[in-house]
């Protein structure tokens, strides 16, 4: 198994390795740059020379690509063009903003998905279950932008008892200790709701089908013929069995708690690690895009190796 | 058939021939009357335009047409226009209403429908075409081939695909065949994985292996005996993805990045409306609509199916 890990991580760094170099690669041949896209047109051609100069963008891209590659090797991700500032400070900003409302949203989509599926099994294709059963389709099917939308008219606008955007109130900035945390909790509500309920029915739909699954297995028969209650049947036997590729599931959302749901952070104002990208992306900023492309990869990587490792753990079944 | 799979089947037929057939009778999707008094009407909203012969459309609440003049009540306030001035007058009932810019919804619904559609399904094939073959191959030769297939997949599958996407968007401003290309680009590996393992799991039945000792070329044995025997799962895990891919487009096109306006699409329309949330809510929530609505029928397909693949399994076992 240390081998298995070892060998796994050895074909991550390579992994993360061609995606930057693809990355890299995509930006360096696309046409125009940074000093198309942010510069004023009236900026004299030669200003506008030396400011690529400046970026390094006057080299062929294999040179740039080499230099990139040799700083981050040491750790040094480079100074962000449009903010003039080292990405890795940049980055450091924005993720832990991400990290807070992505694993907030997460936590919300299991809880929630498992409630609600729970609720169902309790009696499959009764009313109950086919009202819950047509509420997780929609939730699944409608679009984050729309649902974030939707609550900002009803919950911002119409009933305005939550703030529409941003982390802090405008006064908030200079709230300390208590005030200050239940103002981003306050803030926090809409979007943490917003990648909530797409996240639900993905969750409940996916582990109503595997406990109905579960429920005509010898080993259910078994637990009822022993007189275990039903509520046991289904917590200490059914469950953890339907719940063993939410796990791998899990693993799988871990890279989300670093890019985040792009659209919810753009819809909300939150200045988190989706925003940046877009920025960046729109500015053609490539130390910033490069820099944030790695951390989301290497967050994947790290990810499926986690969630691999702990779904040997928890089946041993699995052999690896 | 299973009531779901015939409940999708039949929601996508009528989105489908609505959004193929309904752009020729509905109005033009760009085409702008009036701003000033038919800006945003609410769904259901009548108005009389009065085209006149400088070009210019004003759309009135009521036209009385007398002998050398037309009344018109334009925003509760008449107007006397001179009837040489008038070249036809027409009634119109907006069904959804209008935009900001005094655009008909329904017609643009049906416009960006057809684009958003489209986009989807060609985005679809194209994903199927590529991960179809790439998977046949690599199921089917092994060894070093397959080995390079399998770790690009890896790799492809390893990066943030939102980033992906938006890199490419915001580099290449993507052109209606570019983001269909974009769309399959970051789609494609799953179908190759799905392949792989069906063609892994049929290459050593004994059908397969009399095919091959009659000596069937592999391009035969592949369209005739590995494709129909993994059609149910193929199937079923293309009509989750093109709902995955209309979702991916229409929030591409609401960040600006995909279907670029004038050309209307589901998720530009939702951008276009959302400034205007509080005072016309149909201008988000008629394209949302129909973006849930198009999923919904993809994931009860998809569910459709595998009902369909079980009851098969069951009764063959």
């Amino acid at each position: 198994m240390f081998l298995w890990t070892l060998r796994r991580a050895a074909a991550g760094v390579v992994i993360v390795w061609l995606v930057a170099t693809i990355t890299f690669t995509l930006v360096s041949l696309a046409p125009g740059d940074i000093t198309q896209t942010t510069a004023e047109q009236r900026v004299p051609a030669a200003a506008r020379e030396r400011w690529r100069h400046d970026f390094g963008l006057d080299r062929p891209w294999p040179a740039r690509y080499a230099a990139w590659l040799g700083a981050s090797l040491r750790g040094d991700l480079g100074t962000s063009w449009a903010y003039h500032r080292p990405v890795t400070s940049l980055l450091g900003e924005v993720l832990p903003n991400t990290a807070l409302l992505a694993s907030l949203g997460l936590i919300l989509e299991l809880v929630g998905g498992i409630a609600v599926a729970l609720t169902q099994i309790r009696r499959p294709h009764g009313h109950a279950d086919r009202a819950l059963t047509a509420a997780t389709l929609t939730a699944y099917a409608a679009p984050t932008f729309l649902v974030g939308l939707l609550l900002l008219y009803f919950f911002a606008f119409r009933l305005p008892i939550f703030p529409p955007s941003h982390m802090h109130s405008p006064a908030g900035e200079l709230y300390r200790g208590w005030p200050r945390f239940v103002d981003l909790l306050h803030h926090l509500a809409l979007p943490v709701v917003a990648i909530g309920v797409t996240g639900i029915g993905a969750v409940a739909r996916y582990l109503r089908g595997s406990l109905l699954d579960e429920r005509m297995e010898r080993y259910v028969t078994a637990a009822r013929a022993r007189g275990c209650s039903e509520a046991r049947v289904v917590w200490a036997h059914a469950l953890p069995n339907a719940a063993l590729p939410l796990i791998t599931m899990i693993g799988m959302s871990l890279p989300f708690l670093v890019s985040g749901s792009l659209v919810v952070e753009v819809v909300f104002a939150w200045p988190g690690m989706g925003q940046a990208m877009y920025e960046a992306a729109l500015a053609r900023d490539v130390p910033l895009l490069m820099g944030g492309t790695v951390v989301a990869t290497v967050a994947v990587v790290v990810g499926n190796l986690v969630a691999d490792l702990a779904y040997a753990f928890v089946d041993p079944r699995v052999r690896l | 058939m299973s009531p779901r799979l015939r409940l999708g089947l039949i929601i996508f037929g009528v989105l489908f021939s609505l959004t193929i057939i309904g752009p020729y009778f509905a109005p033009s999707p760009t085409e702008i009357v009036d701003p000033r008094a038919s800006g945003a009407l609410p769904p259901g909203s009548r108005r009389s335009l009065v085209y006149r012969t400088d070009g210019t459309v004003l759309a009135a609440e009521r036209v009385v047409q007398y002998r050398d003049f037309v009344k018109i009540v334009r925003q509760g306030k008449q107007e006397l226009i001179p009837t040489a001035e008038v070249g036809k007058v027409e009634d119109r009932l907006f069904v959804l209403g209008t935009d900001a810019l005094g655009r008909d919804v329904l017609a643009r619904a049906l416009h960006g429908g057809r684009v958003s559609l489209a986009i989807g399904t060609l985005a679809l094939a194209a994903t199927l075409v590529v991960g179809i073959s790439l998977g046949l191959l690599a199921g089917w030769s092994g060894g070093l081939v397959d080995s390079l297939i399998m770790r690009a997949v890896d790799a492809l599958l390893a990066v943030p695909m939102i980033f992906f996407l938006l890199l490419l968007a915001a580099v290449f401003r993507p052109s209606l065949a570019a983001l269909v290309l974009v769309l399959a680009a970051s789609a494609w590996m799953g179908v190759a994985r799905l392949v792989r393992g069906q063609v892994l799991s049929l290459k050593e039945r004994e059908f397969i292996l009399a095919a091959r000792g009659i000596g069937a070329s592999p391009v035969r044995i592949a369209v005739t005996h590995l494709l129909p025997n993994a059609l149910t799962p193929i199937a079923q895990d293309g009509a989750l993805r093109l709902g995955d891919l209309v979702l991916t487009e229409a929030a591409l096109s609401f960040l600006g990045l995909g279907v670029q306006p004038p050309v209307p699409s589901w998720g530009n329309m939702v951008a276009e409306g959302q400034d205007l949330l509080a005072a016309a809510w149909w201008l988000t929530f008629v394209p949302g609509v129909a973006v849930v609505v198009t999923v919904i029928a993809a994931a009860l397909v998809a569910d459709g199916l595998s009902e369909l693949s079980r009851k098969r399994g069951i009764s063959a076992a």
